[in-house]
């Protein structure tokens, strides 16, 4: 699909590489306050990988539903989840947006119908299904859109999932990130089957690819896929194929992989390539690209500058939202 | 009027149905099947295939579509055929159901209702007759709740429902048939979800017990007062999170206690009830706290075996009489 032209409107591109860098600067931040000791836990990055979400999120309307998994920084930041709020969640801090309780993984904002945050790979795909399953006997339009990565679909929870959201025609766009390692087995280690629309193909359900190197190849893809689940026949599956740059984990040595082999997926880079096209097609100057990248890096050292000043929540607190406060 | 267990919970399903368009049942078999325990027969004709709905043989997916809905605006009431199939859904309740609300900061609750089967006494051997409901009141996020009267089979689903939390309503499979009188006054059967209930006042030893356990607790407190010992019968109702006062307070009275559970005694919920009686009420105590519980092994099909296994009057009566130094 990378034959797509960028679309013509400049500004919609630029928006798009606002928000690949946008996500990309986070992260870089992000990894140097881990390594600083003021981010501790499981910090799964997803730089290589920004195209996707900068591709697909805008594509749903603010009352569909996104549900994501454990690397989900750049899914929640492009849904509109304040970067303020994110960076405040990985320092564990109150003004978190899940106020210092889910951390890293677990990055949640009901207002904007963004369900996190799920670190049981497979595990969103049936909230998403259920989530669906609520738009559909509410009589209402929304949509649910799931992230996973093709690791999820060796998990039974997939299988179950995608049947029961064919079988029941719900409006689920199943949105599969993959970036050809689950953690360190490749897709061939680990799959008997590595065609991952052939899987989705035999619940009957639609399967599109997308070059998830390329926003414009994924925004399209998305834009086509979801105008099939907003008709209401049922599910549609994408195969967003993408790669991840660095390791899966801050605890990762790579032992799995070859140098080469990132470095090859590395000039394929989402970012680079497509500020190279929109200077080659759209008269992006380099100035503009550099004045872009200043902005975006201010707001995250701002980010990092409220999340570190930003209090703990009081231990006091503790044992609130373990259940409802007022009980049955 | 005259009824029994389970159409005591059809009643309060049709209720529930009727009374708010944002319940709905499903689960493997409770639509044309009409349950597999029968519960909900007739439930399909009366409210559609949209509200009753038969679901492929998908436990973690049916249970974490449940928890998706609810999060989207539903209330939505899950059958599980038994609880030894709940353990493939336990990921969707245990790391899902339990965790959102607190996971993200208060801003999402799971108002989702996990109906299921639980317990031995039909003969069904090792995969169909466990009783786990410790497991699940081990967890923090949810609240277990164990209807054992024809009245809280009644009357505990409205509660469950209107709570925001995800709730487990255990159905001993022994009381399903359980036949007895249901006053029409809907004040008789409504009910809390927070508290134990007392069944039977005594003032010798305290048993305590909930789901198939009580009737066995308290068939052996008629045995035992046929000689003279008069035992106070507690029914915990609500596994979490417990309500220990009640315990405390008839133990103050009594000085003596038995707790009875269809479950293992190692890591278990009788031994939680021995904990909480010993940090609440052990100068109260005039001996050890005895456990009447099911034999460690996995349910076995033959009668005779089976019958060994569970926790039955007889072994009761016996713990209580040692307890009391009596022959």
């Amino acid at each position: 699909m990378s034959e797509i032209a960028v679309p013509n409107r400049k500004s919609s591109s630029l928006a798009m590489l606002t928000h690949m860098l946008r996500i990309r600067r986070m992260e870089e931040a992000a990894a140097e306050w881990y390594g600083a000791g003021k981010i501790r836990g499981y910090l799964h990055l997803y730089i290589g990988e920004e195209a996707v979400a900068a591709g697909a999120i805008p594509c749903f309307g603010e009352q569909d539903d996104v549900v994501a998994t454990y690397r989900e920084h750049g899914h929640a930041l492009v849904r509109g989840v304040p970067m303020n709020s994110i960076m405040a969640e990985m320092f564990g801090k109150a003004s978190g947006c899940s106020h210092g309780r889910g951390g890293s993984m677990h990055l949640f904002d009901a207002s904007r119908r963004f369900y996190g945050g799920n670190a049981i790979v497979g595990g969103g795909l049936p909230l998403a299904v259920g989530l669906a399953l609520a738009a559909h006997m509410q009589g209402e339009a929304r949509v649910a859109a799931c992230f996973f990565g093709e690791g999820a679909v060796a998990e039974g929870a997939f299988h179950e999932s995608m049947n029961l959201a064919a079988l029941w025609k719900l409006p689920v766009l199943f949105c599969c990130e993959n970036n050809l390692y689950a953690m360190g087995t490749a897709l061939e280690r680990s799959e008997s089957q590595t065609d991952l629309c052939a899987k989705a193909e035999s619940y009957k359900m639609p399967a599109l690819r997308a070059d998830g190197m390329d926003v414009v190849s994924v925004r399209e893809g998305t834009l086509q896929a979801l105008s099939r689940v907003r008709e209401g026949a049922g599910p549609v599956f994408v195969e967003y194929r993408t790669y991840r740059f660095r390791a899966h984990s801050m605890f990762d040595p790579e032992l799995y992989r070859d140098r080469q082999e990132v470095e090859d997926w590395k000039r394929r880079g989402p970012i680079h390539t497509f500020s190279a096209r929109l200077k080659a097609e759209q008269g992006l100057t380099e100035q503009e690209f550099l004045a872009l990248d200043a902005r975006v890096m201010a707001e995250v050292a701002a980010a990092v500058a409220f999340a570190e000043a930003a209090p703990f929540e009081p231990v006091s607190t503790l044992a609130h939202n373990v259940v409802a406060e007022d009980g049955p | 009027m005259k009824t029994n267990y389970r159409e005591a919970l059809r009643m309060a399903l049709r209720e529930a149905l009727a009374s708010d368009p944002r319940v709905f049942l499903m689960g493997e078999d409770v639509g044309r099947y009409g349950g597999s325990y029968a519960v909900s027969k007739g439930l399909l004709d009366e409210f559609g295939p949209e509200r009753v709905r038969d679901t492929p043989l998908s436990e973690l997916g049916f249970v974490g579509a449940g928890v998706g809905a609810a999060l989207g605006g539903m209330r939505p009431i899950v059958e599980i055929m038994t609880v030894n199939f709940s353990l493939l859904a336990m990921d969707q309740i245990v790391n899902g159901a339990a965790t959102l609300r607190h996971m993200s900061g208060g801003q999402l609750h799971v108002p989702l209702v996990i109906r299921m089967a639980t317990g031995a006494g039909r003969q069904l051997a090792a995969q169909h007759s466990h009783s786990f409901e410790g497991w699940y009141a081990h967890v923090p996020g949810l609240r277990v709740l164990a209807p054992a009267t024809l009245s809280d089979a009644r009357g505990m689903l409205a509660p469950a429902l209107a709570c925001p939390d995800p709730v487990i309503l255990f159905e001993h499979v022994r009381l399903y048939n359980l036949e007895g009188e249901l006053e029409d006054d809907p004040d008789a059967w409504r009910c809390d979800i927070r508290s134990a209930a007392v069944r039977r006042v005594g003032d010798a030893v305290t048993l305590v017990a909930y789901g198939g356990s009580l009737l066995r607790a308290m068939e052996a407190a008629e045995q035992l007062s046929d000689e003279g010992i008069e035992a106070e019968v507690i029914d915990l109702r609500v596994l979490r999170p417990l309500d220990v006062a009640p315990l405390l307070d008839s133990v103050h009275k009594t000085h003596r206690a038995v707790v009875v559970d269809e479950g293992w005694k190692s890591g278990s919920l009788s031994a939680e009830i021995v904990a909480r009686l010993m940090e609440g009420a052990f100068y109260d105590l005039d001996a050890p706290v005895a456990r009447v519980c099911s034999e460690e092994v996995p349910m076995p099909y033959a009668l005779p075996l089976e019958e060994a296994v569970l926790p039955q009057p007889a072994k009761i009566v016996t713990a209580v009489k040692e307890l009391m130094g009596r022959k």
